[in-house]
């Protein structure tokens, strides 16, 4: 971005806080880009002729008598099929040299999709997990996050659902992302053979917070070129999500704006939701599909970010290391893909929803029955057996490290019904049951002895 | 002549404006950006500048823009037409913006011009007529829309010419009446009115005197709502909130609907537009969206013309209420709302309240709840506005301040709990800690005295009671254990849990369980109640928690069937051999 002839250039900072300057200039437009002393910058507020402006990269060893270059229009980034294969900065520069992008320049951040003009999600994307696609299946033109705590392999699961996942291009959108982690994408892409179908926007720890900012609406713009112009179906990682997040409180505190709940700003709804709402299915066929992580801190999902994004998102992802089996599993009880209605039992078998419920609430039943053999009580006949089946369920389904299709897991479901519980225990609609129930009789039988053949090795 | 203005100060959405004639609070005026014109409203003013928050993004707007001002405040407009609309907070009408994506000073006039009607005249010459009387009606979809005098009108009219019934469209010319001074004053099917000031064109406003049903058994039966009255729905996220409406908004027993999609995701409200053009009304056998309006200012639109949102539907709601049609209006959420009012509060740099709130919410919130009602007409009518609004409490904290300031005013509290919605119990609404004020309204326990039976009121408060009961059992079972309380108590707990299942628990997205008529409710309850009366002698807990878990099976198997039907009675039978069983073990 380098200057242009006619631009006027200014050489008088009045006010210089950690992330803003304040400086006086006339006919600069709101939202525009700039640079400050040769660093990328942003015009966040206008007072007649004192123009506030916030410094990307931090304002450390800028001096009052620095250049100031504005360029008369807001952030952009040059779109075309040649983004594919690349990785870029938070400005949308190539990391690690190269050409920048050609194509067509496009402001990010742009405007909302006609809600009129969406067309309903419908379509399941199946990515073999039991925990995401027979509890929470998820849907193309969803947004979804993963509460995870730190110390979760949250990015681990994340890359695997995006390469199990049928899509034409992944777009990872990283924020704060320790170089480690950014190398193991890499890697992942790279040896998965799936690079030609990625894009990534990142910013690591090494680069400044605010930086950050730019992040989600890069990579949302890349994403909604590709499928809106390109009708293709596109996936949007954005990790992590807190980090932005913190950002945002970054900037609003040097703004000297009124904080609301855990110092965030009062805005950060609105800021998230712009975010995630582009997500979409497009009535020509392509979708964006978002699926985010939002760290935990201490799980406390009441913290102001997990809360905003709860409300905005379409369900959440849990992961939990489960004690009993020592497997990563997705937590059934608190996880929950709001849009699953829309496919489960309809593009999967028809008793995928009862079966789904069923087995949710027996796993319950377990957690109950834990929580009474903790406190030293006798456990029923009932208990035990529902203590057995939360075992072979976490191991079996649940855990992330199982890759079967949606109808081997209804089917590993139903002989886990026939192995420990009656029908009225297990309390499905009757038709499904005469249905489904009698054709496991056999092959729990026979599954019975593998089991117990199994449990003898143990 | 327009007062005009200039841009002197931009951040974010909140924009000052040099004036250079008078102003008025929440004064509507266009800022031109580029040659596209973006709405604004007046929010505050000191001297000659003019604080306006904007409806639209403001980027690359540059101090010096060019304002003029529209002289009055931000208006719908009402007329014919209005059904099976979907606008945006402003009234734009989203089917004939163009384009996937939304476009900045894009704006479209709410309702067509060119299209016939067929009016028939209510009023004859000479008769006297008021803000809000009849003149005549067309038919709406299959309401006969009523054209009144315009609610601005001051003092008596006398109807001095009147259209024939005849083919009109909403600018036509339908009747002149004369004001108390005899001047002429030509009237059409428009009319304008400004969102936020309340219509009160009617005679009184009474306690309201019978339920909406909404075929949600715990809403109807436990917690009735009130023809005319209000209700929140607050709920940590996840908790089944928009499903609850969803399902209240397919079923409820109104003339029409409407649906404020406030600050929400707009994929829940692309489940609107494609599931209820193809859903039929159980009742009337048409097609829902013919009965109902949406205004749709989801999260990503712009957070000012999501606070004008709730308003136009509110003044949409009043203005049909006006015609002695029962209207039900849904708001999802009102938090998003409050957000908003938070965000231009911080914005101006007011001092503020709890959680960063403006210090007036709580007043803002009651005034708005205070818009809807059961009204009485000038001509003797009746109209009501049923409204239940949702919030989203901050952490799932009923303690924040939108919870809090709305619970001082709504009359019915549906407290959706995040432990119900964990193991899957749905609707989630808490069983114990939710209320409905209506309950205790002399008026309404006659009203279900003859709706429902006799004493139906006081059989609902023995049935909350039961459930009460098997909580407290349910938690001494916890510390004692199954063993160390006496078996009464694990029946107790289970009573309750029968009840839980088979009368508050209710699958949304099944045809037959999702909706029950009100005679379906009675049955199923009094057929509960009765089994909670009796006294089983169960010789041990194992026994008691077997018979009532088969019996749970048995009972839900005739929730999934049709009310009466072969495999109801089969069912039941069923039900009725267990208990028979049990009684002479």
């Amino acid at each position: 971005m380098e200057t242009k002839a006619f631009q006027k250039i200014y050489t008088k900072l009045e006010n210089i806080t950690k992330a803003t300057v304040v400086m006086k200039a006339k006919g600069v437009g709101n939202d525009e880009l700039a640079t400050v002393g040769g660093r990328l910058a942003q015009v966040v507020k206008i007072n007649g002729d004192a123009i506030t402006i916030q410094i990307f990269a931090g304002t450390e060893g800028l001096a009052t008598n620095s250049e100031v270059v504005f360029f008369g229009e807001p952030p952009t980034l040059n779109v075309s099929d040649n983004l594919a294969g690349r990785f870029f900065d938070a400005y949308g520069n190539p990391i690690g040299g190269g050409p920048k992008p050609d194509g067509e320049k496009r402001e990010i951040g742009g405007p909302s999709v006609n809600p009129y003009r969406r067309k309903q999600p419908s379509e399941f994307i199946p990515t073999g997990i039991a925990g995401i696609d027979l509890n929470n299946a998820l849907v193309s033109g969803q947004k979804i996050p993963f509460f995870a705590d730190s110390d979760q392999p949250y990015n681990e699961v994340m890359a695997m659902v995006a390469l199990r996942a049928k899509v034409d291009k992944i777009i990872l959108g990283g924020m704060g992302l320790s170089n480690d982690d950014f190398l193991y994408f890499k890697q992942t892409f790279e040896n998965a053979g799936a690079l030609d179908k990625i894009i990534c926007f990142i910013n690591t720890t090494e680069q400044a917070p605010v930086e950050r900012l730019l992040i989600p609406d890069m990579a949302l713009t890349a994403a909604e070129y590709f499928a809106v112009d390109k009708n293709e179906k596109v996936l949007v990682l954005l990790t992590d999500m807190t980090l932005y997040a913190d950002a945002l409180s970054i900037v609003s505190n040097r703004m000297d704006q009124i904080p609301s709940k855990d110092s965030m700003p009062g805005s950060l709804y609105s800021d998230l939701a712009k975010i995630y709402e582009k997500a979409v299915r497009l009535p020509n066929g392509g979708s964006i599909t978002i699926i985010a992580v939002t760290t935990l801190s201490g799980g406390d999902i009441t913290h102001a970010v997990p809360d905003n994004t709860g409300y905005i998102t379409e369900g959440q992802l849990y992961l939990r290391t489960d004690s009993d089996t020592g497997k990563v599993i997705v937590d059934p009880f608190r996880s929950l893909s709001r849009l699953k209605q829309l496919v489960i039992g309809k593009k999967t078998r028809e008793d995928h929803p009862q079966v789904m419920n069923a087995a949710v609430r027996l796993y319950a039943d377990a957690a109950n029955a834990k929580t009474k053999q903790e406190n030293g009580f006798d456990l029923s006949d009932y208990d035990e057996r529902t203590l057995k089946f939360a075992k072979d369920y976490s191991k079996k389904l649940l855990s992330i490290d199982v890759n079967i299709d949606a109808t081997e897991m209804l089917g590993t479901a139903w002989s886990l019904f026939g192995k420990y519980f009656s029908q009225t225990e297990v309390a499905i609609k009757q038709d499904l049951m005469d249905k489904y129930w009698t054709k496991q009789e056999e092959k729990t039988e026979k599954k019975k002895e593998e089991d117990r053949t199994e449990e003898q090795l143990f | 002549m327009k007062t005009k203005g200039i841009v002197t100060g931009i951040t974010a959405n909140l924009v000052t404006v040099k004036v250079d004639g008078p102003v008025a609070q929440n004064e509507i005026c266009f800022i031109e950006l580029r040659g596209v014109k973006l709405m604004a409203e007046v929010i505050k003013v000191i001297g000659e500048i003019a604080y306006v928050q904007v409806f639209e993004s403001t980027r690359g707007l540059k101090v010096g823009a060019p304002v003029e001002f529209e002289g009055h405040m931000l208006e719908l407009t009402l007329a014919p037409g209005l059904l099976s609309k979907n606008y945006d907070g402003l009234q734009n009408d989203l089917e004939k913006m163009e384009g996937v994506f939304l476009k900045r000073g894009e704006y479209t006039t709410p309702l067509d011009e060119e299209k016939k009607w067929k009016f028939k005249p209510i009023a004859k010459v000479g008769d006297k007529a008021k803000a809000g009387s009849w003149l005549g009606e067309v038919p709406e979809n299959w309401i006969m829309h009523k054209i009144m005098v315009p609610f601005k009108f001051e003092g008596t009219y006398t109807v001095k010419w009147i259209a024939e019934e005849s083919e009109l469209t909403i600018v036509d010319k339908i009747a002149v009446v004369t004001d108390e001074e005899g001047n002429e004053h030509e009237l059409n099917m428009v009319q304008k009115w400004p969102v936020k000031i309340a219509i009160t064109a009617y005679k009184e406003k009474p306690r309201p005197v019978k339920i909406m049903e909404t075929g949600v058994r715990v809403i109807d039966t436990f917690n009735p709502i009130a023809e005319g009255g209000t209700g929140f729905i607050p709920g940590p996220f996840g908790s089944g909130k928009t499903v609850l409406q969803h399902a209240i908004s397919k079923q409820a027993e109104a003339d029409i609907i409407i649906m404020a999609a406030c600050g929400e995701r707009a994929n829940e409200v692309v489940e609107i537009f494609t599931e209820f053009p193809e859903l039929e009304d159980p009742r009337t056998g048409h097609k829902l969206m013919e009965r109902m309006t949406i205004i749709c200012n989801t999260s990503n639109m712009p957070v000012a013309a999501r606070e004008a949102s709730v308003y136009t539907a509110m003044t949409i709601g009043e203005y049909y209420r006006s015609m002695g049609l029962r209207i039900l209006l849904l708001a999802d959420s009102t938090s998003r709302w409050a957000q908003a009012l938070r965000e231009m509060s911080n914005r101006l740099e007011e001092l503020p309240g709890a959680d960063a709130f403006p210090m007036d919410l709580s007043a803002i919130i009651s005034s708005y709840y205070a818009r809807s009602g059961y009204v009485i007409l000038e001509n003797g009518e009746t109209g009501s506005v049923t409204f239940i609004g949702t919030v989203s409490p901050a952490g799932g904290n009923l303690k924040e301040p939108v919870t809090e300031a709305t619970k001082k005013t709504a009359r019915c509290f549906y407290a959706l709990s995040q432990g119900r919605s964990d193991s899957k119990r749905y609707p989630a609404i808490d069983p114990v800690d939710s209320y409905s004020k209506y309950l205790e309204y002399p008026e309404i326990i006659s009203y279900l005295d003859e709706r429902v039976e006799k004493g139906w009121v006081a059989k609902v408060h023995e049935g909350k009671n039961y459930v009460l009961r098997g909580k407290e059992s349910y938690e001494q079972i916890n510390i004692l254990g199954d063993d160390g309380v006496p078996v009464i108590y694990h029946d107790r707990y289970w009573k309750s849990e029968l009840l839980d299942f088979v009368i508050l628990q209710q699958d949304a997205f099944d045809k037959i369980d999702g909706n029950n008529s009100m005679e379906r409710q009675r049955y199923m309850f009094n057929k509960v109640i009765g089994i909670c009366r009796k006294e089983f002698g169960f010789a041990n807990f194992e026994e008691c928690v077997d018979f009532y878990k088969t019996l749970i099976n048995a009972f839900r198997q005739m929730n999934y069937s049709e009310y009466e039907s072969e495999a109801y009675k089969k069912y039941e039978k069923n039900v009725d051999s267990l208990i028979e069983k049990q009684a002479t073990a």
